[in-house]
């Protein structure tokens, strides 16, 4: 049977690890190879790495960060942020990562996704959905849902529930777009997206636990596999992802970066829950 | 030398620096002289089984890889490198294989399961091959494919796994070993396969 997948996720930084709340305030901890070694020691079953370099000059550093891992390491590889041309995710692939995952790019430019799953297979091709929670104003149509923050009062009135939905953000979280994400996901799916990198950029950093509700909407929408993401403070959080939210894997950062818990131990946790893991 | 066939699809740098972490001689070739003088060949991939025909063909590779399996030489399938043994496939309409194996690739049926077969799933030994040294049964093997092989000749289905239907995870028959997940991406059991191989290669 297949497994639900556990993923650490490393967000690299001019070639060293960081882990922020909210995309902000990061902290240094740490070599990334070495990080990703020890993630391959503790059983996990893919490594992410979020390259949240800013300038361009200092984007090669991520294809020496690959290069070095993939040397020990044997597991899938993914590598996310600041992909924008074929010949970015081509150079990823040279050095030894199995897939990459795209946001902004495929905001600006929906059918770069056709064009890359063409060239390399959708297999290698994540589109990550950075999903926040809004409120749908009808008086646009259903394609330019209409994007604000819902305040807490608003979200606490009950009639307003059935206007709940999320949109997209992309630029790390920084620029909200007038897109649905449910729809978007489908529309991700059917241009040749081979997986679904799904963040509630509420929940990220929070330590709340995933968006349940987002993430079993779109894991129940598309027929490609979901990674849950954002939000884990806990292994329940992990174990209602995976089941509640239906999704296909887990990612989580800081709980394993900050070795809170190990990756061993956090699958020993789901398979006393029944959830079929690698072990 | 083991030649790894580089015909322009999928992560071949993996396959190399699996066999290089297990001292194994294996080396990226994409030339039928390579093929012909190696004493192994490893055919990887990742893909649409269409374009890989497309390019064996285009780069005079076919060839060659069919004399060298047909000589004995140990030859090491892996994901498409599995699949395009077969005769055809029925991806984008009908697609000839190179037909080493009798019988078809066929998509996963529409299902609730999410296609592709994405990740870890456990592989049932039916038959162990040579290079199978130190796996145990019901090991869990990473893939990912959205096609499996379905063989005319059962006798060649060395391994089945489950998901929705029980399908041919690896075929087996003499000097071919063909596998549809990824060895070099199943950490320490998928290396083992790579050394149980190379070891297979010396002493063939």
């Amino acid at each position: 049977m297949l497994a639900k997948r556990i993923i650490p996720c490393l967000d690299v930084k001019d070639g060293r690890v960081v882990k922020g709340v909210s995309f902000v305030n990061l902290r240094d901890a740490g070599d990334p190879v070495e990080n990703a070694i020890f993630y391959d020691k503790q059983g996990a079953d893919e490594l992410v790495f979020l390259d949240i370099t800013a300038s361009h000059e200092k984007r090669k550093i991520i294809l020496d960060v690959v290069e070095k891992t993939a040397n020990d390491v044997f597991m899938p590889l993914t590598v996310g942020g600041g992909i924008k041309t074929l010949d970015d995710i081509r150079e990823l692939l040279k050095s030894g990562c199995d897939k990459v995952s795209v946001n902004t790019t495929a905001v600006k430019d929906p059918f770069f996704v056709s064009r890359a799953a063409e060239r390399f297979g959708s297999q290698c091709i994540v589109v990550a959905i950075d999903a926040k929670r809004v409120i749908k104003d009808t008086s646009y149509t259903d394609d330019e849902t209409w994007v604000s923050k819902p305040s807490l009062k608003e979200v606490l009135l009950e009639n307003i529930k059935d206007r709940l939905t999320w949109a997209i953000s992309t630029h790390g979280g920084r620029k909200m777009k007038r897109i649905d994400a449910v729809k978007w996901a489908k529309k991700m799916e059917e241009l040749g997206a081979g997986e679904i990198l799904l963040t509630s950029m509420d929940r990220d950093g929070s330590k709340d636990g995933y968006d349940i509700e987002l993430t079993k909407t779109i894991a129940e929408t598309v027929s490609i596999p979901v990674i849950a993401s954002g939000g884990v403070g806990n292994l329940e959080h992990l174990y209602e992802g995976l089941v509640y939210g239906k999704a296909d894997a887990a990612l989580a950062a800081s709980i394993f970066h900050y070795r809170e818990y190990t990756i061993k131990e956090a699958k020993e946790y789901l398979k006393s829950k029944g959830v079929t893991v690698r072990l | 030398m083991i030649a790894i066939v580089d015909y322009g699809m999928g992560n071949l740098r993996s396959v190399e620096k699996g066999f290089l972490k297990v001292g194994v001689d294996a080396r990226i070739v994409n030339d039928a002289a390579s093929i012909d003088n190696a004493e192994g060949v490893v055919l990887p991939g990742v893909g649409a089984f269409m374009d890989c025909i497309k390019n064996l063909t285009d780069m005079k590779l076919t060839e060659a890889i069919i004399k060298a399996i047909g000589k004995g030489k140990p030859f090491l399938g892996i994901c498409l490198g599995l699949q395009v043994l077969f005769s055809e496939s029925e991806e984008f309409g009908v697609c000839r294989g190179l037909n080493i194996f009798k019988g078809k690739v066929v998509r996963f049926p529409k299902m609730e399961l999410k296609v592709p077969h994405m990740g870890w799933n456990t592989l049932d030994i039916k038959k162990r091959p040579p290079i199978f040294d130190g796996i145990e049964d019901k090991s869990y093997f990473y893939f990912v494919h959205s096609f499996y092989v379905v063989p005319e000749d059962k006798d060649i289905i060395a391994g089945t796994t489950e998901y929705g239907v029980n399908f041919t995870a690896m075929a087996w028959k003499d000097n071919v070993f063909a596998m549809q997940f990824h060895p070099e991406k199943s950490q320490e059991l998928g290396l083992k396969i790579l050394k149980g191989y190379g070891d297979f290669v010396s002493k063939a």
